[in-house]
This record gives structure tokens, C-alpha cells and sequence, in this order.
């Protein structure tokens, strides 16, 4: 038994290591989930169909209440969701500073109406384009906490058991699309070993010209490692029956009254964020 | 519930060759039988494998002949053939450990519940007590095979073909796969044809062996009467087929372990000042508080388990990783111009002059569209006359048996030919510091003494030779000093135990 451990920690091997206190994290995920949450067991299908809902409450209008009542929305549903919230703000500060970059352009190009705010030299901000930043800041944010929330919780294979079980799309394609995927997170630690062996080479850096040139050599590399890698793989599927008609599906990919309560409740959100506000007025629909 | 392999006049020939891959051949193999296939590289048993295996891709070549698997063609969709392939990596189909072993269930079409009950089994049978959720990526290289294995276990095929399942593993895994192997066979009793170049490990295990020549069985017979008989003797010998009991001698250089009186060494290299180290991005070291001192002509074997941080460490000291903590020195007889005394801050040209680093996949390195200029670059980016780097580029060839294949594009080579030019790419400038990570991996024992012969000559040109590898036999050709970076704990004493300007071998494992 205790080799059995032993073989466990061992087991991560050269390409990443993480520290001991950490339970067995897969690489390719986005963000780490660290609880199973109702949430989180919703189907993926229902998931997909919760973001697109929030989106379309963000979306439709450029105003601060719309997008405010989904933006609140997300981020009280946040620790529901089950995801490392720590990790998620380390990985993804960038967003909200993306978003602040986005709101300061608005405010700088939006049409200048209300009172001046700020006027120093080319910067003229009024309450107007202010107003217009500020929606544009809180809707960037209500659209990328789902998406992201969708990402991370889905895992791959769940999504293909419901594309297939449930939208009958073709298993073959489906299956082979997902082990396909697994090879692109391969490519990117290739690519790191690859910049690695252009360094020991003596081709890394120099000029511009210079630049290109390896770089085109080193994605040819990856190119002839990638085929061989994905012909193997399809050996390797080929040779456990793979195309076979016929296939069973070990999990069974269903719907739950938690999958119900996830759509009711985004739909919820989405009616009152519209609701809100067309009742306070600041309705400004991007069509017509 | 075994199947009998056939072949009557069974050849295969790809489409753009004129020679057969692999054949005309008369093969006879009973239902249940265990067999070890053996051959030079290039005699086509890959292709024989996948040819019972049924995964030949048609439009790819052309079979005459017969070749019949319990009287019926191959043909993978049946399910009752289990194929394991050399490369790990790419043979995990699903990134969880569950869904890969249910995979060639799914595909039979077996009911979810038998399929689920299976799974469990499957993983403890194969020595892997794992939760079905548990990341595949997670594992390390042995335990990719056995997962793969797992999943023909479930499958319980009734023939099990297996391509050099343990050649890309350290020995030590490659004993625990082994016999993951052997669990698989004797539960499910299926006819087991397997190529492997180390045949130590399968020798006690297999009821016979079939040698593949070029044309046809060259010879077969059971394990004693094959490696006993002197006639077979030199046939096996040529193709590069690890003999038990004597490993192969390089053919300059004399005897293993020469003789590395403190004589022989020069002046201090590359040194290290209580150096941790870690992948980029990572928060805790892989390996800390390494103190040791590289001289001119010295060859220092990293040795420990998966996961004690050795390639880290190696990539480290290659100047290609920055440090974690602690620093990574050059001394001047290493430094020779460049400003800096860190590796990591030389820019690329001057990096390449002074340490060499081979990795472990030599696919990665190359650079060019044919070996000749694959080998005359590193001389020509260290500035060296056009005259000179011929002359440089013309012995390499020489040494590398590679003189016919100058014009040959690099990634057309096989294993054991990429393997020896990406390590001769590398000594072409003659760096200083050469750092290997496992150089053995998958070689036959031709193309290993080949190896072992270009690092004598280069620690006899006064280079110092870095070299990570599971494999004791290289180590000690070589004549390596050992670091033992093991868990935390142990590293630290490698550690302070080096810390008189010299790493103290600890045992030398003989």
C-alpha cells in the first residue's frame, strides 16, 4: 500500500510539480475547482445555456443597471460555482484591468454630453461618457465572469457525452475532437522546450530577420512532433476498436432539477436586469 | 480464449518503397504463446505488430500473402487485440484515468454498468489504485503504459501486441510495466508478441524467441537455445540486441569505468552557490541547496527518481532555466569573453559556444534540413573558419556512421540515428560543459556504444560532461561521479556532503 503512494507522489513528473499540499491538479484546467457544488454538477449543456442567458442580459444594452444587475449576479453566485477564487484572481487580474482600459477609451471617445468632469488638455471627461465608460467597465465584467465560470467548470469529456447523447451530434467526430484537444495542451509545453532547445542551439535572439527564421524552423519541429504524436494517437484509438458502431457510453450525460433551477434562476436575472432598466429609464439597446 | 497468429508468405510494402517494410515471412505462433520478437532496426517489426493489430493503414502499402488471426483477417474493431505503443504521451486518449480505461469498453459497446464495475478492476490490477477522476496528465511515463494496458486489460483481448513498450522509461518502471504485462496475460491467457531491445527483462518470461532478419525469420526458438548458441552469437550481436548477462564495450576507450585519477581533471568549470531549482511559474523548488564544482574532464551522472527535480536541475545548470534561489557560476576558464558569470544572462550565441545541452526528445533540436548542416552550425555560430568546421562536420559523420545520410533531412533518421546526431550537434563546437538529459532511452546496444564512445572523446578533449540517466551501465562506461538528488531531504545532504568544492560521489553502484 504504501508503494502505492509512493508511486502517486512520484508521479508528476518533469513538467510540472506542484507543492506537496495540493491535491493532483489538472494542468489543463483554467482554474482549479476545489468543491463540488450543485453548480458545478450541472450539466454542461445547462451551464452553456445559464452563460448564454447572463450574456444576452449584459448584452442587449449599454447601461449601467442592466449590466450591474447580471455583474452582482455572477459575483454572488461566484462561491457557488465551486471554483479556487484564489486562484482565479491570480490568474485573472488582468480582466478587470482590461476591462478599466476599455471604460477609460469610452470615456475618452464617447460623445460629450452633462457637465465636465475633467478637462486637462486632450482629456475630456463629462458625466456622460463617464456614464458610458462605467457601463462599458461593468459589462465587460458581466460577460467574462460566465464565460470563464463556463470554462473552467466544464470538463471536456462531460461536454462530449452531452453533445452527443443529447444533441446527436456524430461520436466519432466528437470523440476524436476531444482526444485531439488533450494533444494541443502538449503543444504548449512543446513549444516551451522547443524555445529552450533554439536557446542551447546558439539561434535564439539576434535580429529581426534571425528571429523569424528560428521561429519558422522551431513551428516546423512542432509541426513534424505534432503529426507523429497524433498519428500515434489515432493508432493507439484504432487499435482499442475505436469506430466500431455500436458504442455504449459509460456515463450516462442527464438533466436534473438543479440543471432546471440554474436556467430558471438565470432567467430570472436576466428579466429583472432588462426590467430594471427600462422601470429607471436607462434602457439604451445596441439594435435599432 | 487465445487466438493463433498465422502468416503465410506475408509481406508489407509501402507505397513509396520497393522493398517490402517487412516480410515475405512464414510465421507460426499457437494460441497462448509468449513471444519475443526480435531484430535489427529497420527489419520491420513495428510493422509486423501492426500489421496483427490490424492498424496498417491501407492506403499507406500493400500486403501480400496471408496473415490470419485465429483463421479471420486482423481487425482492430473486433476487440480482440490489444496494442501498446512505445511513446507514452501519446497513447492517453482522455484526460481522466477512468475514461481512458473505459474507452475500448465504450467501444465494444458494453452495457455502462458492466463497464463501470470493470474500471476499478482494471486500474488495481495494473498497480494503479487511482480514483477514476485522477488527471491522466498527472502520471508519469510508467504509469501512462500501464493505464494504456489497463485498458486492454478491460477489454480482455485475446491477443496482446506490444511496440517496445518499456524503451522510453527509466529501468525502473520499465520492471513494474513488464510485469503489468505479464498480469495481463495471465488473466486473460492471450497469445503476447512483444519487441523489446533489452531482453533481460523478458528472457525468463517469454515461451520463444523469433529473430527478423532482412529476409523472412532469420531464426527462433525457446529463450535458452537462441542466447546459448554461438552460431547466433554475432546475428544478434549486429542487431544491436541487448545480450543478457554482458553489456556491450565501446570499441575505443578500453574498459568500463576508466581510470579518472584526480590527474586527469582540469580546472573548475561550472559551479553552483546553494542552487535550488524549479520550473518557471512553479512556487516551491523542485531541488534545493546544490553545492557542487564541475572540472575539465569530469563526467557527473544526476541520478534519483522520477520527479527529484533532474532535468530541472539539469536545464538549470545549462544556463537555459533561471535559477530558483542560489546561483549557477562560471569560471573563467569556462567564461572565456562572455561578461557575465551566470549562464542564464548569456545571450544565446555565447551560451552555445560554452555548454551544450541534448535533451531527452532529440526531435526538439534540430535546426536544419540535412545532417551535414545540422552538424556544421554550432562551429559556424562559434565562429569558426569554413575549413575548420568541414573538417569538424567530416569526423562527425565519420564517428556518427552517418557519412552516407549527410544529405538526409533529420527528422527522417530513425531513433537510435537521431538520438547520436542531436549529442554530435551539440560536441560539433566542442563546448566546454556538455549536459545530457537520459542520452540512453530507447537505444540498441549498437547505437549505445556508439553514444558512450563520443562522450569518452569528448572528457578526453577536456570537456565536462552533465548526465542525467537512470541507466547505471552508462554511468559507470563514462566513468560519472553520482548526485543523488532523491526527496527534499536527501538533496540537502548531497548537498552539504559536496560542499569541499567536489561532489562526493556517495556509492558508485557497483
Amino acid at each position: 500500500m504504501s508503494e502505492r503512494v509512493i508511486a502517486v507522489s512520484e508521479s508528476l513528473d518533469m513538467h510540472s510539480r506542484p507543492s506537496p499540499e495540493v491535491a493532483v491538479e489538472d494542468p489543463g484546467q483554467l482554474i482549479p475547482v476545489v468543491r463540488s457544488t450543485s453548480l458545478a454538477r450541472c450539466n454542461p449543456l445547462t451551464k452553456i445555456a445559464v452563460a448564454f442567458v447572463l450574456m444576452v442580459g449584459a448584452l442587449l444594452s449599454i447601461d449601467l443597471v442592466s449590466a450591474g444587475v447580471v455583474l452582482l449576479a455572477a459575483v454572488l453566485a461566484l462561491p457557488a460555482t465551486g471554483l479556487d477564487l484564489v486562484a482565479a484572481a491570480k490568474r485573472l487580474w488582468f480582466l478587470p484591468a482590461g476591462a478599466l482600459l476599455a471604460a477609460w477609451g469610452t470615456a475618452l471617445l464617447a460623445e460629450k454630453t452633462g457637465d465636465v468632469v475633467v478637462d486637462f488638455g486632450p482629456i475630456l471627461f463629462t458625466t456622460g461618457s463617464l456614464t458610458a465608460a462605467a457601463a462599458i467597465f461593468v459589462r465587460a465584467l458581466a460577460l467574462a465572469i460566465p464565460l470563464i465560470v463556463l470554462v473552467s467548470t466544464i470538463d471536456p469529456r462531460d461536454l462530449a457525452d452531452a453533445l452527443i447523447q443529447h444533441l446527436r451530434l456524430p461520436e466519432v467526430v466528437v470523440v476524436s475532437v476531444l482526444a485531439a484537444s488533450r494533444l494541443l495542451g502538449l503543444l504548449v509545453s512543446e513549444w516551451q522546450v522547443l524555445a529552450m532547445a533554439r536557446r542551447a542551439r546558439g539561434v535564439a535572439g539576434g535580429s529581426l530577420l534571425r528571429r523569424t527564421g528560428s521561429l519558422i524552423s522551431g513551428a516546423f519541429v512542432l509541426l513534424v512532433v505534432s503529426i507523429r504524436r497524433a498519428t500515434t494517437l489515432a493508432m493507439a484509438m484504432e487499435g482499442r476498436a475505436f469506430g466500431r458502431p455500436s458504442r455504449t457510453w459509460r456515463r450516462r450525460s442527464s438533466f436534473a432539477v438543479r440543471d432546471v433551477v440554474a436556467v430558471l434562476l438565470s432567467l430570472a436575472v436576466c428579466a429583472v436586469a432588462i426590467g430594471a432598466a427600462h422601470m429607471l429609464g436607462v434602457w439604451n439597446p445596441i439594435i435599432g | 480464449m487465445a487466438l493463433p497468429i498465422t502468416a503465410a508468405g506475408f509481406s508489407w510494402t509501402h507505397t513509396d518503397r520497393d522493398q517490402p517494410a517487412v516480410g515475405p515471412l512464414d510465421l507460426q505462433i499457437a494460441a497462448g504463446e509468449k513471444v519475443l520478437l526480435l531484430g535489427a532496426s529497420g527489419a520491420g517489426k513495428s510493422t509486423l505488430l501492426h500489421a496483427v493489430a490490424g492498424v496498417l493503414p491501407e492506403e499507406s502499402g500493400e500486403a501480400t500473402g496471408e496473415l490470419l488471426l485465429g483463421g479471420e483477417k486482423p481487425d482492430p474493431r473486433r476487440g480482440s487485440t490489444g496494442l501498446v505503443l512505445q511513446d507514452p504521451d501519446s497513447q492517453v486518449i482522455f484526460s481522466r484515468v477512468g475514461d481512458d480505461v473505459a474507452f475500448g469498453m465504450e467501444n465494444l459497446g458494453l452495457p455502462a454498468e458492466t463497464i463501470e464495475a470493470q474500471v476499478p478492476r482494471s486500474l488495481r490490477a495494473l498497480g494503479l489504485d487511482l480514483p477514476p477522476e485522477h488527471p491522466s496528465a498527472a502520471l508519469s511515463g510508467g504509469q501512462k503504459q500501464r493505464l494504456a494496458l489497463a485498458g486492454i486489460h478491460a477489454m480482455t483481448p485475446e491477443v496482446i501486441v506490444l511496440d517496445e513498450p518499456t524503451a522510453n522509461i527509466d529501468p525502473a518502471s520499465a520492471t513494474e510495466v513488464r510485469d503489468a504485462v505479464l498480469t495481463v496475460q495471465a488473466e486473460t491467457q492471450a497469445t503476447m508478441l512483444v519487441v523489446e531491445h533489452r531482453v533481460e527483462l523478458w528472457i525468463d518470461h517469454v515461451d520463444r524467441v523469433i529473430v527478423l532478419g532482412r529476409e523472412g525469420i532469420a531464426a527462433q526458438g525457446p529463450p535458452p537455445q537462441i542466447f546459448s548458441d554461438p552460431d547466433l552469437n554475432d546475428t544478434l550481436v549486429d542487431c544491436g540486441i541487448w545480450m543478457p548477462q554482458h553489456s556491450p564495450t565501446p570499441r575505443r576507450g578500453g574498459t568500463a569505468g576508466i581510470d579518472r585519477s584526480s590527474g586527469r581533471l582540469g580546472e573548475v568549470l561550472l559551479r553552483t552557490d546553494r542552487l535550488s531549482v524549479a520550473r518557471p511559474r512553479m512556487a516551491t523548488p523542485a531541488a534545493t541547496d546544490l553545492d557542487l564544482s564541475l572540472r575539465a574532464g569530469q563526467a557527473l551522472g544526476i541520478v534519483g527518481a522520477n520527479g527529484a527535480g533532474k532535468s530541472t536541475t539539469a536545464l538549470t545548470l545549462a544556463g537555459l532555466l533561471p535559477e530558483f534561489s542560489g546561483q549557477v557560476l562560471a569560471e573563467a576558464a569556462l567564461r572565456e569573453g562572455a561578461k557575465r558569470t551566470r549562464p542564464f544572462a548569456w545571450p544565446s550565441k555565447q551560451l552555445a559556444a560554452r555548454i551544450g545541452m541534448v535533451f531527452q526528445e532529440p526531435a526538439h533540436q534540430f535546426l536544419t534540413s540535412s545532417v551535414a548542416t545540422e552538424l556544421e552550425l554550432g562551429p559556424r555560430l562559434a565562429g569558426w573558419s569554413a575549413a575548420e568546421s568541414q573538417a569538424r562536420m567530416d569526423e562527425l559523420l565519420e564517428v556518427l556512421g552517418l557519412t552516407g545520410l549527410a544529405q538526409a533531412h533529420p527528422q527522417s533518421l530513425s531513433g537510435g540515428e537521431k538520438r547520436r546526431l542531436s549529442v554530435a550537434a551539440m560536441l560539433a563546437p566542442r563546448p566546454r560543459v556538455l549536459i545530457v538529459d537520459e542520452p540512453t532511452f530507447g537505444q540498441d546496444a549498437l547505437t549505445w556504444a556508439g553514444l558512450v564512445e563520443m562522450f569518452l572523446d569528448a572528457l578526453e578533449h577536456g570537456s565536462a560532461v552533465i548526465a542525467v540517466s537512470h541507466d547505471q551501465a552508462f554511468l559507470e562506461a563514462i566513468g560519472a561521479d553520482l548526485l543523488e538528488l532523491g526527496d527534499r531531504s536527501s538533496a540537502e545532504h548531497a548537498g552539504t556532503s559536496g560542499s569541499d568544492s567536489h561532489v562526493r560521489a556517495g556509492d558508485r553502484g557497483e
